[in-house]
Order: structure tokens, then sequence, then C-alpha cells
């Protein structure tokens, strides 16, 4: 019989120290991503946006402010998660966790939730900015929710792996510059993928934020450029792979431990 | 019950480096127990290993009859550690750090604070509970992990150096608080320099030298090693040339000063009748060497010539 009650606890407590982190910083976390999305809402979606005119039968900043939602919810959960266990790892208070029985999982499940809370609370202000640029009629709040929080889990836990291989202040940055952002960039935030010759259609499909995204918009404006059935696939698929990969590298304690 | 079997330790690092090269050692419930050896001997590295901070290479921990690997939470509930470096987030208030520990071991949150007080009171760090960890002096930070290392109430403590620049008063207060805690029923593994601190507090003793366990004995069985003594005598009266003590080698500092080596065959009696014979008042004697010093010294020695 586990202690389930004692691993409760042990969540709970990680999660705490993990919101309070990034509430303490409000400044560096949750002031940065409203600043740049309220510019993407002026720049691109009025001054710009009016003279793009439709995209998929929707005005242009309609059809970008699920993409701008969805994009800070990646930034932010991975954000948060790589600095975060980064610094854990750099001041060696990892120590306080590997002494103690928290299995590993609970470790993981903490910071996940941690990059979750942080992406989320970031989700919504971007929302409600959103709400001051344009009326957002959500379509499925069931699919819009779900989708929300894959991403979130998906890039928390894409986080947790950066900062377990990250040795240098530059290690968490590498990733997040010229991966996470071209990924996102590409992955029809700003466009659909119809517009794109079908070379660059096919290319676009090997890219997972795609399907993020897509999968979003469909939750919000009912459009999508791919399947959803397909899309929440590929999300879970990648969910479940990165958690085996996290637990994997928590076992062997790579670098953690010596 | 033993507290703590290790059996046939191995680390190598990643880099190739041999640290421990086959550990056995065996500590007994309520033991108060030092593991002494010189710097870089792998101490820090079997504590580690014993704290779950490092992997082991080969061989086999247990606490109290739990196995570290199989049977690794039980083991590792009843384990608490001082480590040489300090390891707490700098920005953390005091009593966060314990409160955030104790909920990692499942303690309730009330609880935690309850334990927090009881501790950080004993250590004297109450007034400072609200202080982020930076700004603690050296000698706080060290009792912040020796309180820290106590919220879960391990039957097992494992201190890594804990008074590494503390100061006098304080490392005594330290070591009334070790011995209360050991009287009821800790158990506690140190590791000092200060070798009168292992000597005063400690009852069974293992010294390890490049990855090895050189000696492992009770603390008066090894003190009772020492084949002979030396003596600081200082004397009332200046003497001009050394005196003839028959058998006793001596040595003068100054003309004040005599240094007289005693082998266990010698008694203390006959030396001072000798003097007196001789007219030499002696004010004041003390021991040239800490005893377990001496030793120690001549352990490591002999072992760099057994392997060099
Ligand atoms: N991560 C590491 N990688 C490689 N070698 C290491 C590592 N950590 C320690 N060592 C080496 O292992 C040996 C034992 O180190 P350890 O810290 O266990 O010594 P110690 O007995 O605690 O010494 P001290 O009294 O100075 O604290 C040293 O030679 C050290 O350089
Ligand atoms: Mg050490």
């Amino acid at each position: 019989m586990k202690p389930w009650g004692l691993y409760a606890i042990a969540l709970r407590t990680i999660v705490t120290k993990e919101i309070l982190r990034f509430m303490r910083i409000w400044v560096q976390t949750i002031l940065p991503p409203a600043i740049t999305t309220t510019l993407y809402f002026v720049i691109f979606g009025k001054l710009i946006g009016e003279r793009i005119g439709e995209m998929e039968g929707y005005s242009y900043i309609d059809f970008i402010v699920p993409g701008l939602i969805l994009m800070s919810v990646i930034q932010n959960s991975y954000a948060n998660v790589v600095s975060s266990f980064f610094s854990t790892k750099l001041q060696h208070y990892i120590e306080e966790l590997l002494i103690s029985p928290v299995p590993n999982w609970v470790i993981l499940g903490g910071y996940v939730v941690g990059g979750v809370a942080r992406g989320t609370l970031v989700g919504v202000v971007v929302t409600v900015i959103s709400l001051f640029f344009t009326d957002l009629q959500i379509n499925s709040y069931s699919l819009t929710l779900l989708v929300f929080v894959l991403t979130s889990v998906l890039f928390a836990l894409a986080g947790f792996i950066n900062a377990v291989y990250a040795t240098t202040f530059d290690d968490i940055s590498i990733v997040p510059t010229f991966v996470l952002t071209p990924l996102t960039y590409l992955g029809g935030v700003f466009y659909s993928i119809n517009l794109l010759p079908s070379f660059w259609q096919d290319v676009s499909l090997i890219n997972p934020v795609l399907y993020m995204v897509n999968a979003f918009r469909f939750g919000i404006l009912g459009v999508s450029d791919i399947e959803i059935a397909v899309a929440l696939g590929i999300i879970l698929g990648f969910i479940g792979l990165l958690t085996l990969f996290s637990l994997m590298l928590l076992a062997r304690g790579v670098g953690i431990k010596n | 019950m033993t507290a703590l079997t290790i059996d046939n330790l191995h680390k190598t690092y990643r880099n190739g480096f041999e640290a421990l090269k086959g550990i056995s050692l065996k500590v007994q419930a309520g033991d108060f127990f030092a593991l002494l050896g010189p710097n870089g001997a792998g101490k820090s590295t079997a504590i580690s290993i014993i704290a779950s901070l490092v992997n082991k290479s080969s061989g086999s921990i247990s606490i109290y009859g739990h196995d570290l690997s199989e049977d690794r939470e039980a083991a590792k509930r009843l384990i608490g550690l001082v480590p040489q470096e300090f390891n707490f987030n700098m920005w953390e208030p005091v009593v966060e750090i314990l409160v955030n520990q104790a909920g990692y071991y499942g303690i309730p949150r009330k609880l935690a604070f309850e334990r927090a007080e009881i501790y950080l009171k004993q250590l004297d760090l109450w007034e400072k509970r609200g202080t982020q960890a930076r700004w603690l002096s050296g000698g706080m930070k060290r009792r912040l992990m020796i309180a820290r290392a106590l919220v879960h109430q391990p039957r097992l403590l494992i201190l890594d150096e804990p008074t590494a620049g503390v100061d006098i008063e304080i490392r005594r207060s330290m070591w009334r608080f070790l011995q209360e805690i050991n009287a009821k029923g800790t158990t506690i593994i140190l590791t000092t320099h200060y070798l009168e601190e292992a000597e005063s507090l400690c009852r069974n003793i293992a010294i390890i030298d490049h990855g090895k366990i050189i000696e492992q004995t009770s603390m008066p069985r090894l003190l009772s090693q020492l084949n002979t003594e030396t003596f600081v005598l200082n004397l009332g009266n200046p003497l001009e040339a050394v005196p003839d003590l028959a058998s006793y080698r001596v040595k003068l500092q100054d003309t004040e000063t005599l240094e007289v080596e005693i082998t266990r065959e010698q008694s203390m009696n006959d030396l001072f009748d000798r003097l007196s014979q001789l007219g030499i008042t002696v004010t004041s004697m003390r021991n040239k060497q800490n005893r377990l010093e001496q030793l120690f010294i001549d352990l490591v020695d002999r072992s760099k010539r057994e392997a060099p």
C-alpha cells in the first residue's frame, strides 16, 4: 500500500513553492508576456490586420488570437520549469528533494503542475487582454480547455528535460530561442498553412506545434487546417513520450547525481 | 540493532577517479560515531551515497535493516543529513526551508510549523525565522541545516563537518545539543577535522583514507594504542641544562619548559619523584598533542607507507 496521503502533501509542497516563486517575481514572469501580446494585438491585429482582411473566413485578429494565447502558454509553461528546475540544480537545493522519500513522479508532477499554473495564469491574462480587441466566441469550451492544458503540460515537460541537461545559463536559453520560437512562429500562429505552396504545407506537418495551434483554434473558432483527432493524438503521444523520458532521466540521476 | 550497515561500497566518479575502494562499516543504533579521515579521503562521498545524493558504483547499504536500493522510501525516512556544503535556497526564508523540507516527507503543514518552531528555538534561530537564508551568518547557516535535518525526526543523523567555521561558544552548544538528541536515542555519525571534538563526543570511530577504512574500533581502545605520550611541563625555576631523568626521554624547549615522553610502561609518579629529587618545581603540565591527533597522524602515515 503506497502512502498516497504523504505523496499528496509532498506534491502540494512543491507546487506551492513553484507558484510562490513565479508570483514573487511577477514582473519577470507575468508582465512581459502581457505586454508582448498586447503589442501583437495592436500591431498585427489592428494596424496590419485590417489591411490583410480575412483568413479562413475570419477577420485577421480573430484568426490570430487563439494562436497568440497558445503561444504564451507554450512559452511560459516551458520557461517556468526550465528556469526553476535549473536553479534548483545550480544552487544544490535539489538535494532537499533527493534525500527525502519523494518518488520521482511526484517531483516531476510538482514541477509540471507549477509550469502549468504559470502557463494558465499567463494564458488567462492574455485572453482577457484580447477581449479589448475582439469579441471572443468560443466554439467548444471543453476542447479549448483540453488543448490549453495538454499543451501546457507538454511544454512544461519539455522545459524539465531542458533543465536536466542544462549546465550553464546559456543552455536554458538556447532551446527556447533556436527551437521553440521558430516552431511556434512556423506553427500557424499567424497564418493558415493553406497559404503555403504544397511542399511547405507538407513540411509544416512535421511541426508538432502546428497541431496544437490548430486544435486550439478549432476549439475557439471552429476552423482548423488539420484533423482534430490527429492533433489530440499527437499531443497525447508526445506527453506520454516526454513523461517516460523525464522519469528515466530522474531514475538515472542524469545531470543531477554524480 | 545496527543503524547503518555498509557492505563493500565502491564509487568511481565519471572522470574515472576511484573515491571509494570497497568500504564496509557497521554503526550500532544509539551510537555516536566518528568518521574521520584527511581531506579527500572519501568521507563526503560515502555520506552522499548514504543520503542518495550520489549514485554508488557497487555495494550495498541498509538503514535499520531497510535496504537503500530495495526498500528505498522506508530507508530514506530514517536518515537526516547535515551536508558539508550549504544546499538550501538562499532566497527562501528560514522557516519556509524547514516547512518545505518537512512537506517532502509528507508532514502536514501545521505539524511542520510546530516542528520548525521547536528546532529553530533549540538551535537559537527562532529570531531569524523570517529572514532569507542568504542573510544568515556562516554559523547560523550550519545550524539551519541541522534544524532542517531534524524536522522529520530521523533515527540516524549524519553530520558532515557541522562545526567547520563555527565559534567556540556555539560549537560547545552544538555539542551539548547533539549529545542530548543522542541520549534520546538518535544515532549520530559525525565527520570533523577537530579531533578533540571526535574524542570528546564519539564512542566509536572509523578512519578512512584514500577510499579505504584503515581503522575501525572504539574510542577507548584506539586511545589505548598510544604507546607514548609527550607532556609539556612548565617549571617554577629556570634550568641551565637538560636534567638527568634516567629512563625518561626529555628535551628542554626553553629554560622554563620541559618536554617529557612517557611510555605505557612508565609511570608519572616515578617521574615526579625524580623531579623532586633534583629540586625541579613543576607549576603546570599539559599534553603536547591531542591524543587522538597523535594516533590519527600515525595511522594515516602508516597507511601511506603501506599503499603508496
Ligand atoms: N564529482 C566528483 N568528480 C570527481 N571526483 C570527485 C567528485 N567529488 C569528489 N571527488 C574526489 O573524490 C575524493 C574524495 O572526496 P570527498 O569529498 O569524499 O573527500 P572528503 O573525505 O569528504 O574530504 P574533506 O575532508 O576535504 O571534505 C577527492 O579526491 C575528490 O577530489
Ligand atoms: Mg568532505
